[in-house]
């Protein structure tokens, strides 16, 4: 890491005389007259292969009164990062090249003033180098040659920061965005703990999409923060004023199993259920806390032992996985995702357990207390919509199943019996969706037969 | 027990036993620390049927040593032990193992837990925390990853789960560190050692009867304490120090961190991977400042700057309260030169890393008329202690952070080592220019031996030349296929004779690697010796091949080399 000294060109203050930015020697002619000056600094050429150079790092801020030989910029070569010092005293006036991009060897990267009177001018300059110049420009740009200070150059310095009563209290990382960004935090209004300024309120301040905590702790990642906004999917179009918030760790685990599942070939049989013992049933025991949920899943558990290849998994889509238990996993919805608690051993436990067993499990998923045996013991999947009036739909098969089931809310519909009567009976339509390596037409056939006939004499369900 | 007999016969070739124990000692204690079997410990047990033959050996030699030592000296019999050591922290215990190693009959006394700060509060669960960090920081550096090709969802952790793991591995290490003193046989006293006589400690715990042993020397290996300033008010919850940081109760949303040395860049680097953001407090001008400044400039831009850390330096902490009454914890500064109130910050927690103070009250320094200088004991460079007076005590020793001299838990091991080295016969003086040291961030800082300053102060007033070698990360193959490019090392030497006076390193791994030139100090090796022993190819320790290959040492000049070491 060796230090270099940067060359630097000078202008008289006539404003936007643009001086050549490849000149390296100074450029001023030596009028005995004092004059104030600007200078450019450029990107210096740091190896005889370098034809651009990467800022890793202002050591200076905009601001900085920088002293002869102090190191100022760090510039990474194809070879190491170096130091570039000044071979002049002055203000660093305004940084054109920010830390991260790059520029090619000669060019701007920085404007340094003389005195405190030019550091307007200099940033004129800079705002008129800078290509992508994102700020309104400075006022003075109209003015002439400055002769007088300017009133409000150096204003954020000097700017009200009294003492504790009204001190804005800004974290570091808010301060260190604000300065990115270019938002003057004595402006904010904190939202924070002791109404300190948060990273969240210059972002705001900004126009930035606040990044939103990741469950447990924030995605540090500086360089990720500075590439966020234009780094949309290229494929797609942008459309103004959309806004990007990335996954959750859950909706994360969400996306990738989805992706998964369009490895298994699935295929799906419906099958229409008339409910009304099972609603009578719901009726007699709901007062001792028996849910829909747990009379489903105790049904779907007692058809499951009787066909055991639906309560399978193909692993290597070469062989059967017979699981010696019946977990059936049930999806809940979440503010912010998705999550399926498992009852364990429905077929085992009665009723009145499961369903204490499924309002714990609720509980604890709500408050994201779930073990991963919780969550990820499955053997057969429920899916209940009903409760929103969906008839019917069709699930995504989880992967490491053999099959879900899709339950359609319950309704009164006309239905003809052997002889041609028509009656009025509730009807549910539920579709199980299953890996056809393993499980075929028939067998799903006859395990919806069996799931039928129980939900249809439920009286089993109780014993 | 057959099954044990097979490694003992493998670690202990017949050849070790015709040197005298230089060669095989340093293995056999590494391995007794770790919780591996050593021969002594069969010895003592007295089994081994195949390895009978090297161990009758031994014992004629620990049974020649212990009558030297028994007999040959003015008072015999008299003491209970050979050596008694104050303090059962790492210090303690590279002392005792390798008493036990020379034939002592050795007693350690410890009044707290056994393993003492680094093991228990410090190096140890430190590093479990640093081990999560350094996994976070991975797995939230999209652009790294992407890099490598790898996509990884959303890193979170469990704190608990996190706290568990240092504390796990804290437990797990004193345990192996206790066994491997009780099965060498050492006796660990319990209770708080207090000298109460020339060759006389009495210990016990607080409130119950004391007992007191002779030994015929005495070592001091007490330890530290963190040091909090005046005005600073620690409650363990919102104000703490390292001993309550290490426990990870709680991850606050800000912190300060008043002091920037290994402790507070250590923990930087656990609380804003898991997600803090920091604020440091330096008095000195610069952050860092006990590093070379090359190193520290570099470390500041990839360690501080980019990451969500902010700084106040040349700045006292002069009052910090705690949270409380609904008020965040609040820190006055004054300015460290003019001592004006400089500002005042407002942050969830404060982290006190400002270094540490040695553990020396209630030694009963004063029955031996020892004054400690600002809590140290003074001692020479053999460790003896020195009285008020200025004169030496005989047979009594301090080593580690009570006597101040290099405050690291390695230090403090070595030091007992000469300590018994000389005890048993061999004049040994410590070089602690060689004695390696380490920060473990993300990537680490390592040095040894002279900072490029100090070295150029040396270099004037002894009228020598020094050079600089330098090299990059960027330039080592291993580095760039890990995409850790980032780092530095630099090499310190005389180019008139090829000395090391200091190597620095920042970068992946650079704990690590720093033992290659911290050997090569010890040695005496130049640099335009080492520089022909070979490197695998690729591996990071290529860095300190390529410098020591762009060192250029007058060829013409061949004076050796100072002497070390030995004396």
């Amino acid at each position: 890491m060796a230090s270099l000294s940067f060359s630097s060109a000078v202008s008289s203050s006539t404003p936007f005389l643009r001086p050549s930015a490849f000149l390296l020697r100074p450029r001023s002619t030596r009028l005995p007259l004092v004059r104030a000056k600007i200078r450019e600094i450029f990107m210096p050429a740091l190896s005889s292969t370098m034809t651009e150079g990467k800022i890793v790092s202002w050591v200076k801020s905009e601001g900085d009164v920088l002293s002869k030989g102090e190191a100022v910029v760090v510039v990474e070569s194809d070879k190491a990062d170096m130091d570039v010092e000044t071979f002049y005293d002055g203000i660093l006036a305004a940084i054109v090249v920010n830390e991260g991009e790059t520029a090619p060897v000669g060019a701007a990267i920085g404007i340094l003033a003389e005195t405190e009177g030019e550091i307007a001018e200099a940033k004129a300059k800079a705002a008129a180098q800078s290509s992508s110049a994102p700020a309104a420009p400075p006022p003075e740009v109209e003015k002439p040659a400055p002769v007088a200070p300017k009133a409000e150059a150096p204003a954020p310095v000097a700017a009200a920061s009294p003492a504790t009563p009204g001190k804005v209290v800004a974290t570091p990382f808010a301060k260190k965005l604000a300065k990115q960004h270019k938002v003057d935090i004595s402006e904010l209004v904190g939202t924070g703990p002791f109404g300190r300024v948060t990273p969240e309120d210059v972002e705001k301040a900004a126009g930035i999409t606040p990044a939103p905590k990741a469950n447990v702790v924030v995605a540090a990642a500086p360089a990720a923060l500075a590439a966020s906004p234009p780094k949309a999917p290229a494929s797609y179009p942008d459309i103004p004023g959309s806004k990007i918030v990335p996954f959750t760790t859950m909706q994360a685990a969400v996306s990738r199993n989805m992706l998964e599942s369009l490895a298994v070939p699935t295929f799906r049989v419906g099958y229409p259920i008339a409910t009304d013992a099972l609603d009578a049933l719901y009726k007699k025991v709901k007062s001792k806390g028996v849910t829909m949920t747990a009379l489903l899943a105790k049904a779907a558990a007692m058809a499951l032992v009787q066909h055991p290849v639906v309560n399978a998994t193909c692993k290597d889509g070469k062989s059967f996985t017979y699981n010696s238990n019946v977990n059936i996993a049930v999806a809940v919805a979440m503010d912010d995702g998705l999550i399926t608690p498992v009852l364990q051993d429905a077929d085992k436990l009665d009723l009145y357990l499961l369903s204490k067993k499924w309002k714990e499990l609720v509980e604890k998923a709500r408050a994201k207390q779930l073990q991963p045996q919780e969550y990820n013991s499955g053997t057969f999947t429920l899916s209940n919509l009903g409760m929103f009036g969906v008839d019917r739909f069709d699930a995504i098969l989880p992967p490491g199943q053999g099959a879900i089931m899709a339950v359609g809310a319950s309704k009164p519909t006309v239905v003809a019996d052997k002889e041609g009567f028509f009656t009025v009976k509730n009807q549910m339509l539920v579709n199980v969706t299953a890996d056809h390596r393993i499980i075929y037409g028939a067998d799903l056939a006859a395990f919806l037969q069996t799931f039928t006939k129980i939900v249809q004499n439920p009286e089993s369900l109780t014993m | 027990m057959h099954a044990s007999i097979s490694p003992l016969s493998t670690s202990n070739p017949p050849h070790s036993t015709l040197q005298p124990y230089s060669s095989s000692r340093l293995c056999g204690l590494r391995r007794e620390a770790f919780g591996f079997h050593s021969p002594s410990q069969f010895r003592n047990r007295g089994i081994g049927v195949v390895s009978a033959k090297t161990h009758s050996w031994r014992r004629s030699v620990f049974s020649a040593s212990n009558s030297a030592s028994d007999n040959g000296t003015s008072a015999p019999a008299s003491f209970d032990y050979d050596l008694v050591i104050i303090g059962a922290g790492v210090g303690g215990h590279g002392a005792a193992l390798h008493a036990v190693e020379k034939g002592l009959k050795t007693a350690i006394i410890e009044g707290d837990v056994m393993g003492g700060t680094c093991v228990n509060r410090g190096c140890v669960p430190s590093k479990a925390l640093l081990a999560v960090s350094g996994r976070m920081r991975e797995l939230q550096d999209e652009h790294h990853l992407k890099a490598l090709g790898l996509q990884v969802a959303a890193a979170g952790y469990d704190r608990q789960a996190v706290a568990d793991h240092a504390n796990n591995l804290a437990s797990r290490i004193r345990g192996n560190l206790t066994n491997s003193l009780t099965a060498l046989g050492v006796d660990i006293l319990t209770g708080f050692g207090t000298i109460v006589g020339p060759q006389k400690v009495k210990y016990g715990k607080i409130g119950s009867s004391d007992n007191v042993v002779t030994a015929k020397d005495i070592i001091i290996a007490t330890g530290s304490i963190p040091f909090v300033p005046r005005g600073i008010e620690v409650d363990g919850k919102t104000v703490i120090t390292s001993d309550h940081a290490l426990k990870l109760e709680f991850v606050p949303d800000w912190i300060a961190i008043v002091g920037s040395g290994y402790i507070g860049l250590e923990f930087s680097d656990v609380y804003t991977a898991l997600g803090s953001e920091v604020t440091f407090i330096e008095a000195m001008d610069q952050l860092m400042p006990g590093f070379d400044p090359e190193i520290g400039k570099l470390a500041q831009r990839v360690l501080i700057n980019p990451r969500r850390i902010d700084y106040h330096t040349g700045v006292f902490a002069t009052k910090i309260t705690p949270a409380k009454d609904g008020k965040p914890v609040i820190i006055e500064l004054i300015d460290a030169k003019t001592k004006e109130p400089k500002d005042t910050l407002e942050v969830d927690a404060a982290l006190i890393a400002t270094g540490r103070a040695p553990f020396t009250t209630g030694l009963g320094l004063e029955n031996i008329n020892v004054e400690t200088q600002r809590g140290f004991v003074p001692v020479d460079e053999r460790m003896r202690v020195i009285d008020a007076d200025g004169n030496l005590i005989p047979h009594l020793y301090c080593i580690g952070d009570a006597n101040g001299k290099l405050m690291l838990a390695h230090t403090a091991s070595a030091q007992g080592i000469s300590v018994v080295e000389q005890l048993t016969g061999n004049d040994h003086v410590l070089n602690h220019l060689s004695i390696p040291a380490a920060c473990f961030t993300h990537p680490e800082i390592s040095m040894v031996g002279l900072t490029e300053p100090q070295a150029r102060e040396k270099a004037e007033n002894e009228g020598f030349e020094i050079s600089i070698a330098k090299t990059s990360f960027k330039a080592n193959t291993k580095a760039l296929a890990e995409n850790e490019g980032e780092g530095l090392a630099k090499l310190i030497y005389r180019p008139d004779n090829g000395e090391i006076l200091g190597v620095h390193i920042f970068g992946m791994h650079a704990a690590d690697l720093i033992h290659e030139a911290s050997n090569a100090i010890a040695l005496g090796t130049r640099v335009q010796d080492i520089k022909f022993a070979v490197h695998a190819h690729p591996t990071l320790s290529e860095v300190l091949d390529e410098l020591y290959k762009s060192t250029k040492v007058n060829s013409h000049n061949t004076k050796p080399v100072s002497e070390p070491v030995t004396v």
